[in-house]
């Protein structure tokens, strides 16, 4: 009873061991006065020990916001949300570890921005995250549209919509392009149903599930005003903003690190003007079109080492990993562009 | 209220009714075993009735036990005066069996059985047990009130 323990400090509250509260509280008999507490705030000695570090350790917030420094190129905004979530889950369950009882927060959340600014990659992480931050308790990310929600006859929509939502529980149910459950020109459209599933769940099973909606700007803030009461069960609506160019450039880099290329040094050069290009022409889709891009490169090299193999060179391993300055530079980007005498028609993505 | 047979069936049914945090852990033991969660419900409580009515689908796909409860509590709200069980299946091959069941849901009056004796041929007796709730009409049982 009398050894000390420096680093870990004993749990509080009702239903902790009688052996260690005694240490903080030192008069035996403690634990018989926790049973019927009413308000534990009067109990709790100001200046007691939460034991902080403990936790700190146990809520992995470190190695959760260094992986998202790491696989994430910019998005400060998204990332300085994320870390005061955890923040908050982590002060929530000291509180809660010296019988502080607090509600559960709402974590829902709404992401809007740009194509390609990487809406999707985060709400994927999101699930992964929540888990180390033990908000969610299996942390699998679900991810559903109109389709899957959205019923085609009477009767079809409750079961299918709570199908879903049975099976994102524990985890992030990823509602992508959310503007499209709901139609509000067309009131015999089904999308009301799921709606108003949803918004009974976001606010009743808060700690069953969190749900992410995302989609375009401009589109999501009028599906917001469509459905009143939506907007406040989310609190966390977070803008993707667009990609600056040298941000462009560096997941670029990440992008073919990952995939186990590397760029010529004059290539670099070429990306650059090549990313400089494209943003000004139509339809540029921040991140998607950069592995567009990277995707069209390999194709462009692929070609260059087939045909130099075909006049009978030998390939290395360094010829397979380079991606070279010609292989960026025969882009249609640097020839005006796809779009540029007809830019109304639709293409493919140019590259 | 007269005397009643509290009927015991499947895992669990000499204890206390579980709670619903039990019901919860239960749930997610089974799923952490890769069993499907079925719930089933029925007012006649013979014990060689292994046929109850299934409540919705099974669910294979669900990751948390919370999804579980949501139908349990659904299948209350719908038959508060039947009996309901949760069925944890385990679809291995070569297994392909009921792993674990329990009745989260029982009537709030258990009248218990009869015995019946049937004198046969060469002065035999036949005993058959029947439950007093079967007497009425399927949907009538436990007071009618559902």
């Amino acid at each position: 009873m009398g050894e000390s323990k420096p680093v870990e400090s004993p749990p509080l509250g009702p239903g902790a061991p009688p052996r260690e509260t005694a240490e903080v509280y030192g008069t035996p008999g403690t634990e018989d006065r926790f049973k019927d507490l009413a308000d534990p705030m009067r109990d709790i000695p100001d200046d007691a020990d939460v034991g902080a570090e403990g936790v700190f350790e146990d809520s992995h917030i470190a190695e959760v916001l260094d992986s998202l420094d790491d696989e994430l190129i910019a998005l400060a905004e998204v990332k300085a949300r994320i870390g005061e979530i955890a923040a908050l889950l982590m002060i929530d369950r000291l509180r809660r570890k010296i019988g502080l009882d607090a509600d559960v927060p709402t974590l829902h959340m709404s992401f809007t921005g740009n194509p390609g600014t990487g809406k999707t990659t985060v709400a994927m992480k999101m699930g992964q995250i929540l888990y180390k931050l033990g908000y969610v308790r299996k942390g699998h990310l679900v991810t559903a549209t109109r389709d899957d929600l959205v019923g085609q006859y009477v009767g079809h929509t409750a079961p299918k919509t709570r199908e879903v939502l049975k099976r994102a529980m524990g985890g992030v149910l990823f509602i992508d392009e959310a503007y499209h459950i709901y139609r509000v020109d067309n009131e015999r459209d089904y999308g009301q149903e799921t709606v108003e599933m949803l918004l009974q769940v976001m606010e009743n099973q808060r700690e069953d599930l969190v749900v992410i909606m995302a989609g375009y700007k401009d589109h999501m803030d009028r599906f917001f005003s469509d459905v009143p009461g939506l907007s406040s069960r989310i609190a966390h609506h977070i803008d993707f903003p667009d990609y600056s160019v040298d941000e462009l450039m560096d997941i670029a880099l990440l992008m073919a690190e990952s995939q186990r290329y590397r760029l010529a040094p004059d290539a670099e050069k070429a990306l650059m003007d090549y990313l400089e290009l494209r943003m000004k022409q139509p339809r540029f889709a921040n991140g998607r079109s950069v592995r567009n891009a990277l995707d069209r490169f390999r194709m462009h090299q692929a070609i260059r080492l087939y045909k130099s193999a075909e006049r009978g060179r030998k390939l290395t391993k360094k010829d397979l990993v380079t991606i070279e300055d010609a292989d960026i530079r025969q882009s249609r980007v640097f020839k005006g562009g796809v779009y540029a005498r007809d830019s109304d028609q639709e293409r493919p993505d140019p590259s | 209220m007269t005397t009643g047979v509290r009927i015991t069936q499947g895992t669990f049914s000499y204890l206390p009714e579980l709670t619903d945090d039990e019901i919860r852990a239960q749930i997610q033991y089974g799923i952490d075993n890769g069993w499907a969660v079925a719930i089933e419900f029925t007012d006649d409580p013979h014990p060689r009735n292994v046929y109850w009515d299934m409540w919705g689908m099974p669910m294979f796909d669900i990751e948390d036990a919370a999804a579980g409860l949501l139908e349990v509590n659904r299948c209350r709200k719908a038959y508060p005066n039947r009996y309901i069980r949760v069925s944890l299946y385990n679809a291995t091959l070569t297994k392909q069996t009921v792993a674990l069941q329990f009745i989260v849901n029982r009537p709030p009056h258990e009248p218990g059985f009869r015995l019946l004796r049937q004198e046969t041929t060469d002065r035999i007796v036949r005993y058959t047990l029947e439950p007093y709730a079967a007497r009425d009409p399927h949907g009538e049982r436990y007071d009618g009130s559902d």
